[in-house]
């Protein structure tokens, strides 16, 4: 079984935390994706740097510049990444936008995905339809799970559609912005929380967008089986570096 | 259409062959898929087309010329005929558009205004529209941008709008368009984009190109006037994302008899890394929502292009000329910045028409290829250079 869809049965809420590979420092890939293990974090999204972050707000889109500046690429992060399954067991998920995976070639990308141990792959700009349409045989070929987007705007159809395609969980954006835009929740999004719940969707869901400490990432997981940290985590490493991850997963578990 | 030409406007899955298509977050895909659901339906409606043309006619100033510039085409010895866009209320073509989009967004109750803008053109275009309707206007456009065409940010502020300045990459077109698609994403309900050219997900470039396409309608029965034909033998077109392009070719594009010629900016040259020569220097893949020849890294990052015309400096095409380019249908032709800025100069003196830098990139064509004496060719004057001054005497040390 996936690790993803293992870990998803635990009796317990998820803590997922993104961070940009290549940043701050191109090596700094390996040591922050044992650290957060170590502390505690659930699942690992492994951003891919891109040029062109069209969903990213200010903080990622810098990490993903300076990640390329350091020389962060396709090639390289597969190459930090060939030994993680020696001292990593969570699931790790790649997040990065589509036009690097497609330049790469999908099924090679997917190929080296398995080889190397990972489980996931969310790809902001990859639509359901042609994800469905063209690359669903592939992802399922290499044992990868796609996660795709939900937003308070998603129509109930439309979010039935997305479940009917998912095999792990669905992550449910908080509000309708580029990621790092908005801090905490209001009304409506634990409206919206609650309406997504009571669809009783076959993917238990994990929300991100908006969660930046204990108090939102309690709130959110009221509602859902996890919830995704990214700017927050992102904004911490670059203010305290690489080495002081323990504070940070401590400060949001505690 | 011939029988056996294949079919070169956009498919009903959104797609120009193997380009087009809706590569957009979720969160944009409530929006985007209003408008596919809309935009042909609204469009077919009587009231609509009536509000539109009226506004072309008494607004925009339409039918533009089109004008046989005698003494250019004395000089190159062939019968070149000049689309005069230039004409066009703010300058440029782009007003064609930006009129479409404006009415458009009205019948879907949108009453937030973004666009991105490059040379300032379509910023001004947008921001133009948007005081004639009493809307909200807020422009992205690089900080680059914004030092090189300062008239043109001063309009668009006269005009009621807001500029923001695209801070990030390279600070040019290509990124004031990513900061315009954020604030789409912040802004997911009230809020209608107006993308300036044939680019971004489907339905945005066969509806930039349907606005445009009244340019290509007028040449056919103005060339008809003209030479007692409609149909010239060469149509020309500068593309930075296509929209004048689109609009010249449209009704074109399944006359076999009619040749296109896109032509691209070389900047310092297309071997420099100084240039936006994306049908050489391109490859598939993804950019602001569609899948288009791009300039892009090995590992598929986004390359900065570098024109020395704003509106140029973009490192797609739109999917309907990658289109254009892969079958062959349309011949790329590439200016470098000293031979555009030579035939601008070039217009002046011989017809007394001071070229936007973009549309000289287009005129320059004819010191690369022969045209024979009793060719017509008709190129798509797309804007003027008013804006460019500053570049102009830079360049020329004016
Ligand atoms: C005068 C003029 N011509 C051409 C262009 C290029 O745009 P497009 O390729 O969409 O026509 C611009 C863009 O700003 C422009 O201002």
């Amino acid at each position: 079984m996936n690790r993803i869809n293992q870990k998803l049965k635990e009796d317990k809420k998820l803590l997922s935390i993104y961070f940009t590979a290549g940043y701050p420092n191109i090596n700094d890939t390996v040591s922050i994706i044992q650290d957060l293990e170590k502390n505690g974090v659930d699942i690992i999204e492994i951003g891919l740097p891109f040029s062109d972050p069209l969903a990213d707000g200010p903080t990622i889109q810098a990490s993903s510049t300076l990640a390329l500046k350091n020389g962060m690429t396709t090639e390289v992060l597969f190459d930090q990444l060939k030994n993680i399954r020696k001292s990593v067991n969570i699931p790790l998920i790649i997040m990065g936008y589509f036009n690097p995976m497609f330049q790469y070639g999908v099924e090679a990308f997917c190929k080296k995905c398995q080889e190397i141990g990972i489980d996931g792959l969310i790809i902001p700009d990859l639509p359901v339809d042609v994800y469905h349409e063209k690359y669903q045989t592939i992802f399922e070929k290499y044992g990868l799970i796609n996660v795709f987007l939900i937003t308070p705007q998603t129509s109930d159809e439309r979010i039935r559609y997305i479940d009917s395609i998912s095999n792990g969980f669905i992550y449910m954006v908080s509000s309708a912005s580029t990621t790092g835009a908005k801090v905490g929740f209001g009304e409506e999004q634990t409206q919206y929380f609650e309406r997504i719940g009571n669809m009783n969707l076959n993917n238990p869901q994990i929300v991100g967008f908006g969660i930046s400490n204990n108090q939102t990432f309690t709130q959110a997981t009221q509602y859902a089986k996890g919830a995704i940290i990214g700017s927050a985590f992102v904004k911490h490493v670059t203010n305290e570096g690489a080495n002081s991850i323990d504070n940070f997963v401590n400060s949001i578990l505690n | 259409m011939t029988k056996n030409m294949k079919n070169y406007n956009v498919n009903e899955k959104g797609y120009y062959g193997e380009f087009g298509g809706a590569y957009i977050p979720e969160m944009l895909y409530p929006n985007v898929e209003e408008l596919r659901q809309n935009y042909l339906k609204v469009m077919a409606e009587p009231e609509f087309q009536k509000e539109f043309d009226q506004l072309l006619k008494d607004y925009v100033g339409r039918p533009s010329p089109l004008y046989f510039a005698k003494h250019l085409s004395e000089k190159y010895n062939t019968k070149i005929y000049l689309k005069r866009e230039d004409l066009n209320h703010t300058g440029a073509h782009k007003i064609n558009n930006t009129i479409g989009q404006i009415l458009m967004a009205k019948r879907l109750g949108k009453h937030r205004i973004i666009a991105e803008t490059g040379a300032g053109q379509h910023g001004v275009a947008t921001a133009t529209v948007c005081a004639l309707m009493g809307l909200e206007c807020i422009v992205y456009m690089g900080e680059i941008d914004i030092k090189r065409q300062a008239p043109n940010v001063a309009r668009m502020k006269m005009l009621g709008a807001t500029v923001i300045p695209a801070l990030s990459g390279s600070r040019t077109l290509k990124d004031a368009t990513n900061e315009a698609i954020r604030d789409w994403i912040n802004n997911p309900v009230n809020t209608h984009y107006i993308i300036g050219s044939a680019i971004g997900p489907h339905p945005y470039p066969d509806m930039v190109t349907k606005f445009q396409s009244v340019i290509s309608e007028e040449i056919k029965w103005q060339l008809k006037e003209h030479e007692g034909r409609e149909n010239p033998d060469y149509i020309v077109a500068c593309i930075g994302g296509g929209s004048n392009a689109a609009g010249t070719y449209y009704h074109y594009l399944h006359e076999e008899d009619v040749n296109i010629i896109a032509v691209e900016a070389a900047g310092l040259g297309i071997d420099s890394g100084e240039s936006a020569a994306t049908s050489v220097l391109g490859k598939a893949g993804i950019i602001h929502g569609c899948k288009t020849l791009l300039m892009q890294t090995n590992d598929g990052q986004i390359t900065e292009p570098y024109s020395i015309s704003a509106g140029l400096d973009y490192p797609g095409v739109g999917p309907m000329h990658a289109h254009l380019c892969k079958t062959g249908r349309a011949e790329f032709m590439a200016i470098t910045d000293d031979e555009a800025m030579k035939s601008g100069l070039e217009l002046c003196k011989l017809e007394g028409i001071i070229p936007a830098i973009e549309s000289a990139h287009a005129l320059a064509i004819f010191e690369q290829k022969i045209f024979k004496p009793d060719d017509v060719v008709v190129v798509s004057l797309s804007g003027r250079g008013d804006k460019d001054l500053n570049t102009y005497i830079n360049y020329f040390n004016l």
